[in-house]
């Protein structure tokens, strides 16, 4: 079970004044079960590159595998691939329409093809999984506050009972409560779901929070593409991009030509405690 | 898929044309939409061709790209070819199929009127791809500021009109994310006979409306918040004056202008034929 992209090129607008190379050959494979980070600038190919993953946009030149099958062959099931490969895009309340949350979140497996009653015990169970409280499920989508929302439409994604879950950005604009709980959420679908997850995000702590695997998007191309501490070692490099390095990782380089002898590649903040109350002789 | 209509979208392009008062441009364009009609001739058609041809050379917009504006209005086109070639009755009949009767004076108004519309659009359309929609809302309120004194809100009107235009490649933008939403989630927009997709089509038109309209009301907002309180005594930023080119530009027209209509009167049209 993996998605495999091999040598994918895209051409934004071929033959206008807005001709532009918005990927250049991307190889890639992501395993099922991983969480993989994917951060880059904006503008840098991210949302370009995830819409490939589930055949939204036709790569221009290389072709894409899910499971080893190509899906660019004629006669794909695209569809099916579409159930199997969830995507949520950046700021996903715009795709709320119904006029019931339940009703909108069972709009997903009433395009499977399901039965209503089977739509709404996984819409149900779906709200759940995003963590929307069960008394909004008649509620008016419009009438949700902001992390509801997202909530609401994360849910309308995961009641089709992905395999693979795409998130562009899906903490953009949430406070820091609605941006953790939604993360932890995810995470949790992750280790006992074993759904696979590819998160978009420029925050590099979430990233280096949550990702097994991290891959640096520039310019249309992949930069570096390795675990969390592979990646975030090249945080000069990183800054060049106009990316960084999680906070911590500063402050352990910091420390260290301070004359303290603490690793520098923690990429977490409880990573980061550990090591200092270790360097200063008091670790557990 | 929706991005692909070209028809009136500005091409960025560094060319005198791209330069001119967007005055110049509507005054221009105007006049040339006006001489299309004013010469029955082939040399008036010569005339026109050449300096059609001048003026998209002189723009650096790719010809490609005026053609591919034209493919929405080529229906529009066909059916007024058809009616000109069958309904028009004058001259001596060519040939005649059961009802149809085609003349030599409907076949001559057919090819006519296509060439007319055909040079119609490309002349238009090559104004909204030199002119940015601001440039062109600006030149029609400075145009039409006369009409102020009879109490026509121009200001408004244009500010309304370049809103609308502002507005255009955001819900553009906007609907196709909301369709790659919605497939996402299975939605299917193709298959299904008339009523289908029309259904088919909610999921895609509510969010877009809900967002529009929320869009409209933050845009009123901030420009409240700015103080925007309509015309009255409101200054530009860049004012349009026009300058040695734009004074050209007029003098080019007239002299096109004026060929055109002298070809057209001179030279009786059949001696051009036969």
């Amino acid at each position: 079970m993996s998605i495999k992209l091999e040598h994918v090129n895209y051409l934004y607008s071929p033959g206008t004044a807005y001709e532009r190379m918005a990927l250049k050959d991307i190889c890639l494979e992501i395993q099922q079960g991983e969480f993989v980070g994917i951060i880059g600038h904006t503008g840098s190919g991210k949302s370009t590159l995830i819409q490939h993953l589930n055949g939204l946009i036709r790569a221009t030149g290389g072709n894409v595998y899910y499971n080893g099958e190509n899906i660019y062959r004629e006669g794909y099931p695209m569809r099916e691939l579409r159930s199997q490969v969830g995507l949520v895009f950046q700021y996903p309340e715009y795709q709320l329409f119904e006029e019931t949350v339940l009703k909108d979140v069972c709009f997903g497996p009433k395009n499977q093809g399901l039965p209503q009653e089977e739509c709404e015990k996984r819409a149900r169970e779906a709200l759940k999984l995003a963590g929307l409280k069960e008394k909004y499920e008649q509620y008016s989508p419009f009438d949700l506050s902001g992390g509801q929302k997202r909530r609401a439409a994360i849910a309308g994604v995961l009641a089709m009972r992905p395999r693979v879950l795409v998130l562009d950005e899906p903490t953009a604009g949430l406070d820091p409560k609605g941006r953790d709980e939604i993360l932890d959420q995810i995470s949790y679908l992750h280790r006992e779901g074993g759904l696979t997850v590819i998160l978009v995000s420029h925050s590099m702590e979430d990233v280096a929070r949550y990702a097994d695997r991290i891959v640096v998007m520039n310019g249309g191309e992949i930069l570096y593409n390795g675990t969390p501490k592979e990646v975030f070692a090249h945080y000069r490099e990183l800054e060049k991009i106009g990316l960084a390095a999680p906070q911590v990782t500063y402050i352990m380089h910091d420390l260290q030509e301070k004359g303290m002898k603490v690793r520098t590649d923690v990429t977490t903040v409880e990573e980061a405690a550990d090591e200092i109350m270790a360097a200063l002789g008091r670790g557990k | 898929m929706i991005r692909d209509i070209t028809i009136g979208q500005y091409y960025p392009a560094k060319s005198v044309l791209h330069r001119l008062d967007p005055r110049v441009k509507l005054v221009c364009t105007l006049c040339y939409l006006v001489s299309l009609f004013l010469f029955k001739s082939i040399p008036g058609y010569l005339v026109a061709t050449v300096f059609l041809v001048a003026i998209i050379r002189l723009s650096k917009v790719p010809f490609s790209y005026i053609m591919r504006g034209m493919r929405p209005v080529i229906m529009l086109l066909m059916i007024t070819v058809v009616f000109n070639l069958f309904l028009t009755r004058e001259g001596d009949v060519l040939v005649r199929v059961w009802i149809f009767t085609i003349t030599e004076g409907g076949l001559r108004t057919a090819v006519y009127m296509a060439i007319r519309l055909v040079y119609l659009i490309a002349g238009s359309s090559l104004m909204t791809f030199t002119t940015t929609p601001n440039g062109l809302t600006d030149g029609i309120e400075s145009l039409l500021h006369p009409l102020n004194r009879i109490r026509v809100p121009v200001h408004e009107v244009a500010m309304m009109m370049s809103i609308a235009l502002r507005f255009i490649p955001i819900l553009l933008e906007e609907t196709d994310k909301i369709m790659k939403a919605q497939i996402a989630r299975g939605a299917d927009l193709e298959s299904g006979n008339i009523i289908q997709k029309a259904r088919s089509m909610v999921p895609i038109l509510v969010p877009l409306f809900v967002s529009a309209f929320q869009r409209a009301n933050d845009l009123a907002m901030a420009m409240e918040a700015r103080c925007y309180h309509g015309g009255e005594g409101r200054t530009k930023m860049k004012p349009l004056k026009y300058k040695g080119r734009d004074y050209a530009a007029y003098f080019a027209m007239a002299v096109y202008t004026a060929a055109v209509v002298l070809i057209g009167r001179s030279v009786p049209l059949h001696i051009w034929i036969f």
